[in-house]
């Protein structure tokens, strides 16, 4: 960046003060004009004084501070933050559906001796995030989709929503839909958004803390030294 | 960058243009021969040891962590702005080519995130013409390349066996990091290929599996030179072995594995002979009046400033095509068609790496004992290339050979676990469903061939006269074409891969391809696109002699993949490390003899 651009941009800021030397009438003054005239803040705010824009986006400042940010990750789709990783955008499933996508999660992973069920470690939750994703109108529809059949053919069936049914009924409706090759023509689709949550329950569950336990993954963890598979295991592949 | 520096422009002695493997290496080399170097990187400044995210899991990423066209190998993966396109910098295909180009932009390029997989070219490799007619010989023979690909190895520490194999050279004693225990899978894979005659061996991987011997090495590597040595032993000294945990691919804060930003750059700064300037994007090699390089211009990203700097020597290590692409859009009254482009042969002769695989289920490898598979989070063993007499006999249908990577196991669970459930299982779900999962965790396996690309006419990248990308740079155009060779190559990958599995007693996941021309990656996927500023020994049909330099412009080198004759199946980058040292000992040696 040029020094004199620099200096430009820091005399703006020290003109920035002078406003405020009487803030409590400034602001007075502003609120009365801003209520009289129903007007944006900000015009007015130029207005009133003479002044750089006070409050206007430093479109000067924020490009130099830009330019100066040469180190680290810049928070972009293709350059974001690892360390602290969010999945910020909006989340599109109703309240109403995630109950039917939770029963039906819970369905394909239930608790059982080992492990806790699906909707326990935030698996519906984590099917929402993926189904709302940028790009991901045709896997949100998909959902949508199979949610409002699964609640129609669960009415239809038995008088109820899915998550209202009877862990019988909820089976009897899964076992027409589990597998696609068996599925009746009718139950195609229907067996498509079941084999795709299955698939996404699965992922949800068993990148959790209690997925890998249940699978036996114990790694992720810093060791000295690594050793081949012990005797046990060469025994049972069939190595020894 | 300020008005202040400009005025008072510091004279360096080598302009570096790129900070991976070649460019890496080469401000290493050049500045703790005590040159003073300016090194341009066109993205990023990057620092593994505070953005590295380790032992963090899917969970914490959004979407588990699975990749996207925004991080196409992965939310983790240490790449910065890059993947198969790179935001605001396009590229085009010919009408009827396919062609992937694989790009980063941060410091280190693409050596944060690579696969690690380090395997010396041999003797064959260098001289392939002569062995089968096919192709163009290398300037140099490997014995030459030798004594290079052993310091490299030194430098930035590679764990291997010491297997002596046809055309698979070992390394001098003493070299190599000892190599990780095999896993479970590993094993029984080497125990499936012994009746089928193909070796399983350690691989060689740039993974410190023990510190490096910081008090013997410097001296070792860099005699009488107490400027490197003292440098090198700092460098050292902040490496760590492995501890077994955490994909190389994310880069690695404890600085065990090889990266340029954690093994190359960092002695180099030391030196106090490097400026480094990030985000600045390299478009043309400037000319003087005598037909010397005088220096480059580039464009610094964040404030779209156009700078021209100038140096003595030039050295080009942007990335193969980027590096072409710089020579390419140089042009003068007296190299109208790129700079030191009077052969006509920049951009032309590009390989990538013949790639394919298949997938498999090993019943032998279901519901065992909970064991930590982590190891280097790499392959610990590999097969080489084990027909080369059979190719010499003219028994095969493809004259180059491939080595097989493979893995699998009882790894991270990561996104899209159990995807293929339905089919194994009829559709389980329920406690069905969990009972299945435990019993099919860690049975799952993967081959992947790579294999060896001849160069051929129609597979080049031009100048683009119809698209700039957003610096108003001139873009690259790809043509791409695989011949009998290749197509034929893959075939026999899905084949032997077939046989493995079958011995194995395994299931194949997915269609053995017979036809060739389904079962080959597309151009430039599996990322070892080289070429294109060829090495040879007539200026005519070559760019550059055996030492990088161009022929036509003698203080202009190049020290990247673009400089290869060849793209032998063993994976580039160790090839690029040495051939860039090799080069930077001529550039050292001709500035003290005045020829430069």
């Amino acid at each position: 960046m040029s020094d004199e651009l620099h200096d430009a941009q820091h005399d703006e800021l020290r003109e920035d003060t002078k406003p405020m030397s009487n803030p409590m009438a400034r602001r007075d003054a502003l609120k009365a004009m801003a209520v009289a005239a129903m007007v944006p803040m900000l015009p007015e705010s130029a207005a009133a004084s003479p002044a750089p824009a006070s409050r206007e986006p430093l479109p000067l400042l924020d490009e130099l501070q830009q330019q100066a940010k040469r180190k680290g990750p810049r928070g972009t789709p293709s350059d974001p933050v690892l360390q602290v990783a969010k999945a910020d955008w909006p989340r599109k499933l109703l309240l109403r559906e995630l109950a039917t996508l939770g029963a039906l999660c819970d369905m394909i992973i239930p608790a059982d001796g080992k492990s806790p069920a699906a909707s326990t470690v935030g698996a519906p939750g984590y099917i929402n995030e993926w189904a709302s994703r940028p790009g991901g109108d045709s896997s949100l529809v998909r959902v949508r989709g199979g949610l409002a059949w699964l609640d129609r053919e669960s009415q239809a069936r038995f008088g109820k929503r899915f998550h209202l049914a009877t862990n019988a009924q909820r089976t009897a409706i899964c076992d027409d839909i589990c597998y696609q090759p068996k599925a009746k023509p009718e139950h195609q689709f229907a067996a498509q958004f079941f084999d795709t949550i299955r698939d996404q329950t699965a992922t949800a569950f068993y990148t959790t803390p209690q997925g890998w336990k249940d699978l036996g993954y114990i790694g992720n963890v810093a060791i000295p030294t690594f050793e081949g598979p012990n005797a046990e295991i060469r025994r049972q592949i069939g190595l020894e | 960058m300020s008005s202040r520096r400009s005025k008072v422009a510091p004279q360096y002695d080598v302009i570096v243009v790129g900070s991976g493997a070649g460019g890496g290496m080469s401000a290493y080399q050049l500045s703790v021969q005590g040159l003073k170097v300016l090194l341009l990187e066109a993205g990023r400044d990057y620092d593994p040891v505070t953005e590295t995210p380790m032992f963090q899991t899917p969970k914490d990423a959004p979407l588990r962590g699975s990749g996207n066209a925004d991080k196409p190998f992965g939310f983790y993966d240490a790449t910065v702005d890059g993947g198969w396109r790179v935001p605001g910098e396009p590229f085009t295909t010919a009408p009827g080519s396919q062609f992937s180009w694989w790009r980063s932009r941060m410091l280190g390029g693409r050596t944060n995130h690579w696969g690690r997989i380090s395997l010396r070219m041999g003797p064959y490799d260098f001289k392939p013409k002569s062995r089968d007619g096919l192709g163009e010989d290398w300037p140099m023979t490997y014995d030459t390349m030798a004594p290079y690909y052993d310091k490299a190895e030194l430098l930035i520490g590679v764990y291997g066996g010491d297997d002596d194999l046809e055309n698979t050279p070992r390394s001098s004693p003493g070299v190599l990091q000892p190599p990780p225990a095999a896993r479970s899978y590993e094993l029984l894979t080497k125990q499936a290929c012994e009746p089928l005659k193909i070796p399983v061996i350690p691989a060689h991987r740039a993974v410190l599996t023990k510190r490096q011997d910081s008090a013997r090495l410097p001296a070792k590597l860099h005699p009488g030179n107490a400027l490197a040595q003292r440098v090198l032993r700092q460098s050292m000294n902040e490496r760590m072995a492995c501890f077994y945990a955490t994909d190389c691919g994310r880069g690695c804060s404890i600085k065990a594995n090889f990266q340029s930003t954690t093994v190359l750059i960092p002695p180099a700064m030391a030196t106090g002979n490097v400026t480094l300037i990030t985000d600045a994007m390299v478009r043309e090699v400037s000319l003087d009046a005598q037909g010397k390089a005088s220096g480059v211009h580039y464009i610094d990203k964040l404030t779209r400033v156009d700078h021209h700097v100038t140096a003595k020597v030039i050295v080009l290590a942007a990335s193969a095509c980027e590096t072409s692409r710089i020579m390419l859009n140089s042009k003068s009254t007296l190299f109208p068609s790129g700079i030191a482009n009077s052969s006509g042969v920049v951009g032309k002769y590009l390989m990538d790496t013949v790639g394919a695989g298949l997938s498999a289920q090993i019943p032998r490898l279901e519901g065992l004992p909970p064991v930590n598979e982590d190891g280097t989070a790499g392959i610990h063993m590999y097969m080489p290339w084990w027909n080369y007499g059979e190719q010499k006999a003219g028994k095969m249908s493809f004259a180059r050979g491939y080595h097989i990577e493979f893995g699998g196991g009882r790894g991270m669970p990561g996104p899209g676990i159990f995807g293929g459930l339905e089919s194994f299982t009829q559709g389980a779900y329920g406690r069905k469903f969990k009972e299945e999962a435990r019993r099919y965790y860690g049975s799952f396996m993967y081959f992947d061939g790579r294999g060896e690309m001849i160069p051929n006419e129609d597979s080049y990248c031009e100048i683009d006269p119809s698209a700039v990308d957003q610096w108003g740079i001139p873009v690259l155009r790809f043509h791409w074409k695989w011949s009998d060779h290749e197509t034929r190559q893959a075939a026999h990958m899905q084949q032997t891969f077939a046989e493995i599995i079958e011995k194995m007693g395994g299931t194949v996941q997915g269609t053995v391809q017979t036809d060739g021309s389904k079962a080959i990656a597309t151009g430039g996927s599996i990322i070892h696109e080289v070429g294109t500023v060829r090495m040879g020994s007539d200026p005519k049909k070559s760019v550059l002699n055996e030492f990088g330099q161009t022929w036509d412009v003698k203080n202009l080198y190049v020290t990247d993949g673009a400089t290869f004759v060849s793209n032998a199946d063993k994976n580039p980058t160790l090839s690029i490390l040495a051939l860039a040292w090799r080069s930077c000992d001529h550039i050292v040696e001709e500035l003290k003899r005045g020829n430069l």
